[in-house]
């Protein structure tokens, strides 16, 4: 970053990671979310160019729209986002793919891709902004909604609420964070090192929804939230080898290097919470859930993953790059083709 | 020795057993091993959902044509299965021949008709002599084979030939079928006096040919069509056209540092391969899938899009017979209006027709330049006779194949282009110019969406620029026409009497159209959808037009009366759909009655 232009390392200012205005209701969480992404991307120097933006449907999914113009969008069918942006990715491995989604999105209708691209470990950025509600229908139950959480008009929910980050563990992802789109430093912190993963990222975001879930009652209101929100440490994240430090209290830390060189410092807080440890992690989320209480930060980090396209052992040129000379298996190997065909 | 005239190379052979039993194998040796001695045959195999236990049947048909559709009476029943033993035989004509697995099978006099040739072969009597009690389930199938060698004439070298093929390397396995062979042939030559007419005899009619499914050839045409990106859900009759290509692909795509120039993923439905095909796509790589009724069901959805936001794909659907489950294994030309109009709101699809699995290799190489040329999806589709039997036809031939990736703009491009909309029609056909993600230019993004967009690809309302976009994409499906296959004209033409079909229809038309030599008539096997204007035209030059399809429908017809209004009087309908491959039987019949009329 360059202070004094207003440039970061590419020398794009952040302008170049802008979008069209947000059609959302103001003060809603999403736009929160995207203006971090922003800042987060034109921070880290991303050519916007590189970026391929991804949705399915409802308010979240209308957010690519919203952050990195200079980037092809795609906004797909509900609930289908994983399947077109591994698509994408196995077409051309140098895109940076950052998906976005919603609790309806994903834990509803988009629950069976959202399993699978986990388990496939395709290198993006998976951000839920997960308000526990159907906003763009108006206010219905999502499966991330608590139960004995309360709709605007009175209904209480009598199931079980899905967490995408437990799911995602299970599942085998390799970085599952929980974070609150009220706090700004932390998603910023969490997107980064998301970004500088090599695999699937998944960032569960909590982001009021402040038309039809923001009422006493709900566990996803604004003041619920910031009331039981429990920081599980303080991030601070270091984008290359270069730069030793980040603005951080004095403390206990871990620190997480991640595939592209950059790390990630966790200060500890209240308690001394290992992200590598994948039991303690679902028994910290299981306990949180008890207690009603929302844990936020990395929860789990494994760096032995392996992504789809590493998997697919795909040539380094994007497939889409191929041509004639490369794939057309010429007239002498369909002759033996034949012959082996009598 | 028979007397009277010898019947050579013209009659079928309907073999039945039960589904799992390794009787598929010693089929294929007697199909492999006929087509070696270079003569005409052509194998259909009709067989049940399922892996162990019901009852399937094989037919092995030769002709001195080389006809490739199936017949509805045969001259010889090999009776193997007990369970269908009696309706196999009582499906047999006077003057045929019922040969049967004496051991588990009883024939008395009552079930035969007259003229009637019998031969018993005690097959698990037989059996004892394999020691191997493992081989011996799987050996004792080659009995019948070796025995109808015998009976009938196929050349045991040929046979020994097919069977050292099929093992390769492996010696054991070759002494132990050839010894199993034997025993078949032992026993023939000992105990049967042959009573029938049937011969078999080397003849020249395979040259330049090969045996192929409709599956394999498809594949391998993606493959030379430049197809990098494969994904695909597992459904019968599709899933050899995937598991064969990536066969293909492994050996044929890999580069000296053992990297993929394609990738394959077997996704967890199929609304996730489609998904998959079109992010690829849109990324601007050859992508495709394959699949069968059921699954496009399931893509309907993702189709709209890909239509409306105009991202090429190919898949291939090898149809078998609906709805629902239906017949899983069985065929039928049922989804024509399902994949034409697939997806809500107005849609509307282009559709290849292949008729063999040469024209599947060609179409599906071709699909992918339509795909990119056109921007949308191309649907190639074949069926489960065309996909899962073994064809005899003309080998594959070679064209180099110049990649039309389609109107894509560079960066560089860019730089020349004032004013880019990506559903900007600039050119007046209806097809505009798209990006590819990456691209490194200030104006080089632009967002894709399934919602309402203008011709600069931002979200909209507008009834007018709604409609005006919706002009245009029935404008670019009908400049698809010039790009497409054309019809394919055959017979009198003259005649005023026409027949029109496509896919696998075509076998059985033009044998019916051998049998009626005489009677004027034409045909017209149609290749694409949206119709060549040939079609219309083809129409008016006949007085009656008799469209033979392969559903209860008449689903092309149904788009031919929508598409070329005024001609309804005109049409006459031939439609089978019993789910076995269409027999000229059939279509003789049915036409002859109807004209008759």
């Amino acid at each position: 970053m360059n202070a004094e232009t207003n440039c970061n390392r590419i020398g794009l200012g952040k302008n170049d990671y802008s979008g069209k205005p947000s059609t959302l209701c103001k003060g809603c969480g999403h736009d929160s979310i995207t203006a971090a992404i922003i800042q987060a991307y034109y921070e880290l120097g991303v050519p916007p160019h590189q970026v391929a933006k991804f949705s399915g449907i409802g308010c979240s999914s209308k957010t690519p729209t919203y952050f990195i113009d200079r980037g092809h969008g795609f906004n797909s069918v509900h609930g289908r986002m994983p399947s077109v942006a591994t698509g994408a990715t196995i077409a051309n491995k140098k895109l940076t793919i950052i998906g976005v989604s919603g609790d309806g999105d994903t834990a509803s209708i988009g629950m069976g891709q959202f399993c699978h691209i986990v388990r496939r470990n395709v290198d993006m950025v998976y951000i839920v902004e997960n308000n526990g509600t159907y906003g763009l229908t108006k206010g219905q139950f999502s499966a991330t909604a608590d139960v004995g959480s309360v709709l605007k008009k009175g209904q209480v929910n009598p199931y079980p609420v899905i967490d995408c980050c437990a799911v995602g563990i299970e599942l085998g992802a390799t970085f599952v964070a929980r974070s609150f789109s009220g706090d700004r430093k932390q998603v910023i912190s969490l997107i980064k090192a998301a970004y500088a993963h090599k695999g699937m990222a998944v960032l569960d975001i909590i982001s009021p929804c402040v038309t039809f879930n923001n009422h006493e009652g709900s566990t996803k209101s604004y003041t619920f939230v910031k009331e039981h929100d429990i920081p599980l440490h303080e991030l601070g994240f270091i984008q290359s080898k270069e730069e030793i430090s980040v603005e951080m209290k004095d403390g206990e830390k871990r620190e997480i290097e991640l595939h592209d060189g950059s790390r990630l410092m966790l200060r500890k807080l209240d308690r001394d919470y290992d992200p590598t440890n994948k039991i303690a992690a679902m028994a910290a989320i299981s306990e949180s859930r008890d207690k009603q209480e929302l844990i936020t930060g990395l929860l789990y980090y494994n760096d032995k993953g392996t992504d789809l396209n590493t998997l697919l052992n795909t040539v380094d040129s994007p497939l889409w790059s191929l041509n004639e000379k490369d794939l057309d298996p010429g007239a002498e190997v369909l002759k033996k083709i034949n012959a082996s065909l009598r | 020795m028979a007397t009277g005239q010898s019947i050579v190379n013209d009659f079928s052979i309907r073999v039945a057993t039960a589904n799992g039993t390794g009787s598929q194998s010693s089929n294929n040796l007697l199909f492999k091993s006929l087509f070696r001695m270079g003569i005409g045959v052509c194998a259909k195999n009709l067989f049940p959902s399922n892996i162990q236990g019901l009852p399937t049947w094989f037919q092995i048909r030769v002709s001195p044509q080389g006809y490739q559709d199936l017949r509805e009476h045969d001259d010889i029943a090999v009776c193997m299965n007990p369970e269908t033993a009696k309706e196999d035989i009582a499906a047999m004509r006077p003057g045929t021949t019922v040969f049967y697995n004496s051991s588990v099978i009883k024939v008395t006099d009552d079930q035969l008709k007259p003229g009637m040739s019998v031969y018993a072969l005690p097959v698990e009597e037989l059996a004892k002599g394999i020691t191997e009690a493992k081989l011996r389930h799987l050996l004792k199938n080659l009995f019948y084979v070796g025995a109808l060698s015998h009976l009938y004439g196929i050349e045991i070298d040929v046979m020994k030939s097919v069977i050292q093929d099929t093992f390769k390397n492996k010696q054991s396995a070759i002494d132990a079928n050839i010894a199993a062979l034997q025993i078949g042939i032992d026993y023939a030559k000992a105990n049967y006096k042959k009573t029938d007419h049937f011969q078999f005899q080397r003849a020249n009619k395979n040259q330049g040919k090969i045996i192929i499914e409709g599956n394999t050839a498809s594949g391998l045409g993606a493959i030379y069509g430049g197809c990098t990106v494969v994904a695909w859900y597992p459904i019968t009759p599709s899933s050899s056209l995937a598991e064969s290509m990536e066969g293909y692909l492994k050996k044929l795509r890999v580069d000296k540092d053992g990297k993929a120039k394609y990738a394959v993923v077997q996704a967890e439905d199929e609304l996730a391969a489609i998904g998959m095909v079109l992010g690829a796509g849109w990324a601007g790589a050859r992508s495709m899938t394959s699949t069968a009724g059921p699954g496009i069901s399931l893509m309907h959805e993702f189709l709209g899009l890909a239509y409306y936001a105009e991202i090429p794909a190919v898949l291939f659907n090898v149809q078998r017979v609906g709805p629902s489950t239906g017949l899983p294994t069985r065929t039928q030309q049922c989804d024509i209006t399902s994949c034409a109009l697939a997806s809500h709101g107005d849609t509307k699809h282009i559709l290849l027709f292949p008729s063999s699995p040469k024209e599947c290799f060609e179409m599906g190489a071709e699909a992918f330049n339509l795909a990119e040329r056109m921007q949308t999806p191309i649907f190639v589709m074949t069926d489960l006779d065309l996909g899962m039997n073994s064809w005899v036809d003309d080998e594959l031939e070679y064209k180099p194949m110049k990649y039309d990736r389609g109107k894509v703009l560079s960066a560089d491009d860019l730089n020349k282009v004032k004013d880019w909309g990506r559903y900007l029609d600039v050119d007046g056909d209806g097809i505009c110019y798209r990006t590819l993600p990456g691209t490194n230019h200030m104006r080089g993004a632009y967002f894709t969406r399934g919602s309402g967009h203008d011709e600069y690809a931002r979200y909209t309302e507008s009834p007018v620029v709604y409609a005006r976009n919706m002009d245009r994409l029935l404008k670019k499906w009908h400049s698809s026409k010039k790009y497409l296959p054309k019809p394919v004209v055959k017979g009198d033409t003259n005649a005023k009497v026409g027949i029109l079909a496509y896919g696998t229809s075509d076998h059985a038309v033009v044998e019916t159209m051998d049998r009626l030599k005489g009677t004027p008539l034409k045909y017209m096997r149609i290749r694409a959808y949206p119709f060549a204007q040939e079609v219309e035209e083809f129409i008016k030059s006949c007085d009656v037009v008799y469209m033979v399809e392969q559903n209860r429908d008449g689903q092309l017809q149904q788009l031919l009366e929508t598409d070329l209004p005024g001609y309804q009087n005109k049409l006459r309908s031939i439609r089978y759909y019993g789910g076995f491959p269409l027999s000229s039987d059939i279509v003789e019949r049915e036409l002859t009655k109807q004209m008759g009329k």
